[in-house]
C-alpha cells in the first residue's frame, strides 16, 4: 500500500505517525466504526432539519405557486377564449351593417334611377309633343306659303303672258290665258 | 492539505486516495465523539443551506413568473412529485416530503462534495446506511400496517407454479434483505471511487511528463462526477419509490 511506502522512505520517526493513522482508519475512512456515531447523530439532525424545512414551508409555498400559476393559465385562456369570441361576434356585427349599408345603397340607386329615368320620359314626351306641334304648325305654314306662291305664280304667268300678247301686237284674251296658265300650272 | 503535505515531504509518488474522507474534529482536538462538530457535520450543515437557499429563499417572492432560482427549486418539486406519482402511485404521494427530503439532502451532498477540498458526507457508509435503513423500515412498516398480512404476498409469487412458489419465497426474502445493501452501498460505493480515482490521478499529476494527461483525465472524471452526482441521487430516490410501491401494493 502507499502509506507503507511512504512509511519507510520517510523513516522511523514519522512510520509511527502513520502507523497509528492507517491503523485508525483502517484504509477506509468509512469503515471506521468509532465515526460512525458522530456522523449518523448529525445525519439525523440534518434530515430532520430539512423535512421540516421542505413539509412546513418550501413544498406547501411551491405547490401554491404553481396551483396559483395553473389557475392563472387557465383564467387567461378562458379570458382569451371570451376575447375571440367577442371580436367574433364584433366581426358578424359589422358584416351585417355592411351588407345593409350595401343593401340600402343599391335600393337608393334603384329609387333614384326610377326617378330619373321617370322625369326624363315625362320631359322627352313634352319635348316630343312640342316637336311635332311646331312641325305641324310648319307644315301648315309651308303649305300656305307653296299655296300663295302657286297663286302668285299664276298671277305672274297671267299678267307676262298677257304682256307678252300685248306686245306682240294682240288683244290679250283674259279667259284664254287663264285657261292656258291654268293649263300649264297643274303639273 | 496533509496529503499535498505529507507527498511533498516523502518527495516520492505517494497517493493518499482515502484521506479526503477521514472524518476530523473542525475544532482542534483529534477525539471525534458522539456530538463533535466535524467536517462531517459542516458539510451536512451547508447541504441543509442549500436546500434552505433553494426551496425557500428561491421561493421567497412567489412569482407567478418565477425567477431562475425559483424555476430550479420548481423543477426540482416538480420532477421528484412526477417521480413519485409515477412510480409509487398516487396513494404514496403522502410520503413525497419524506423522498423529496432524501432527494434534496443527497444531491446537494453529492454536488458540495465535487467542491475541492470538501467532505461528501454521502461518500460514507455510515450515511447511506442510515438512509437505506430508514426507507427500508419505513417500506416494511408501511407494508405492514396497510396490507397486514397479506405484504407477505410479496414474498409469495401467485403466478409461478406451486412447487417453485417456497423456492422462490427464499429468494424474495433475501433480495428483500440485501435491498438495504445494494441501496447504501450503491450510493456510498459510487461517490466514493469516483473521488479516490480523482485523488490518484491528482498525486499523478506530480510527475511532470505525466501530468498533462492527469490533468485531463482529472477534468475528464470531474465531468463524469457530476453526472454519478445526479444519477445516483435519482437512482437513490427512484428505487425508495419502487421500495414504497411495493408496500402500497404487494402484489406481483
Amino acid at each position: 500500500m502507499a502509506t507503507d511506502t511512504h512509511a519507510t522512505g520517510d523513516g522511523l520517526a514519522d512510520a509511527t505517525g502513520v502507523a497509528t493513522h492507517s491503523a485508525d482508519s483502517a484504509g477506509m475512512p468509512q469503515l471506521n466504526f468509532e465515526h460512525w456515531g458522530n456522523q449518523i447523530f448529525w445525519l439525523v439532525i440534518t434530515l430532520v432539519v430539512i423535512y421540516f424545512v421542505l413539509s412546513r414551508v418550501a413544498l406547501p409555498r411551491i405547490a401554491a405557486v404553481l396551483a396559483e400559476r395553473q389557475g392563472t393559465i387557465t383564467n387567461d385562456l378562458a379570458k382569451a377564449e371570451d376575447l375571440k369570441r367577442q371580436a367574433g361576434d364584433a366581426e358578424a356585427a359589422y358584416d351585417k351593417a355592411l351588407a345593409d349599408a350595401r343593401a340600402e345603397a343599391q335600393t337608393i340607386i334603384a329609387e333614384a334611377k326610377a326617378e330619373i329615368a321617370a322625369d326624363l320620359k315625362v320631359a322627352t314626351d313634352k319635348a316630343d309633343a312640342e316637336i311635332a306641334a311646331k312641325a305641324a304648325e310648319s307644315e301648315k305654314e309651308i303649305e300656305a306659303i307653296r299655296a300663295s306662291a302657286l297663286e302668285n305664280v299664276a298671277i305672274v304667268a297671267r299678267d307676262t303672258a298677257a304682256e307678252i300678247v300685248t306686245a306682240l301686237g294682240g288683244k290679250p284674251d283674259a279667259d284664254a290665258i287663264d285657261a292656258a296658265v291654268a293649263e300649264r300650272t297643274k303639273g | 492539505m496533509a496529503t499535498e503535505a505529507q507527498g511533498a515531504e516523502g518527495g516520492g509518488l505517494v497517493f493518499h486516495p482515502m484521506d479526503q474522507f477521514i472524518v476530523k474534529p473542525l475544532f482542534g482536538g483529534t477525539d471525534v465523539g458522539m456530538f463533535t462538530i466535524t467536517n462531517a457535520t459542516l458539510w451536512m450543515f451547508l447541504a441543509v443551506l442549500a436546500v434552505i437557499a433553494l426551496m425557500v429563499l428561491g421561493t421567497s417572492r412567489r412569482a407567478i413568473v418565477p425567477s431562475r432560482t425559483q424555476s430550479i427549486g420548481e423543477l426540482a418539486y416538480g420532477f421528484v412529485y412526477k417521480m413519485v406519482e409515477d412510480v409509487a402511485g398516487k396513494d404514496a404521494l403522502s410520503f413525497f416530503p419524506y423522498i423529496m427530503t432524501l432527494f434534496m439532502f443527497i444531491v446537494f451532498a453529492n454536488f458540495l462534495g465535487l467542491i475541492p477540498m470538501s467532505f461528501t458526507t454521502t461518500s460514507h457508509f455510515a450515511v447511506t446506511v442510515v438512509l437505506a435503513l430508514l426507507v427500508f423500515f419505513t417500506v416494511t412498516i408501511v407494508g405492514f400496517v396497510k396490507n397486514g398480512s397479506k405484504f407477505l404476498g410479496l414474498f409469495w409469487v401467485a403466478s409461478a407454479p406451486l412447487a417453485l412458489r417456497p423456492v422462490l419465497a427464499i429468494i424474495e426474502v433475501i433480495s428483500y434483505f440485501v435491498r438495504p445493501v445494494s441501496h447504501s452501498i450503491r450510493l456510498a460505493g459510487n461517490l466514493m471511487a469516483g473521488h479516490a480515482v480523482i485523488k490518484v490521478f491528482a498525486g499523478f499529476a506530480a510527475i511532470a511528463v505525466v501530468s498533462p494527461i492527469s490533468v485531463v483525465a482529472i477534468t475528464a472524471m470531474y465531468g463524469l462526477e457530476i453526472l454519478v452526482s445526479f444519477i445516483q441521487a435519482y437512482v437513490f430516490t427512484i428505487l425508495t419509490c419502487v421500495y414504497l410501491k411495493d408496500a402500497l401494493h404487494p402484489s406481483h
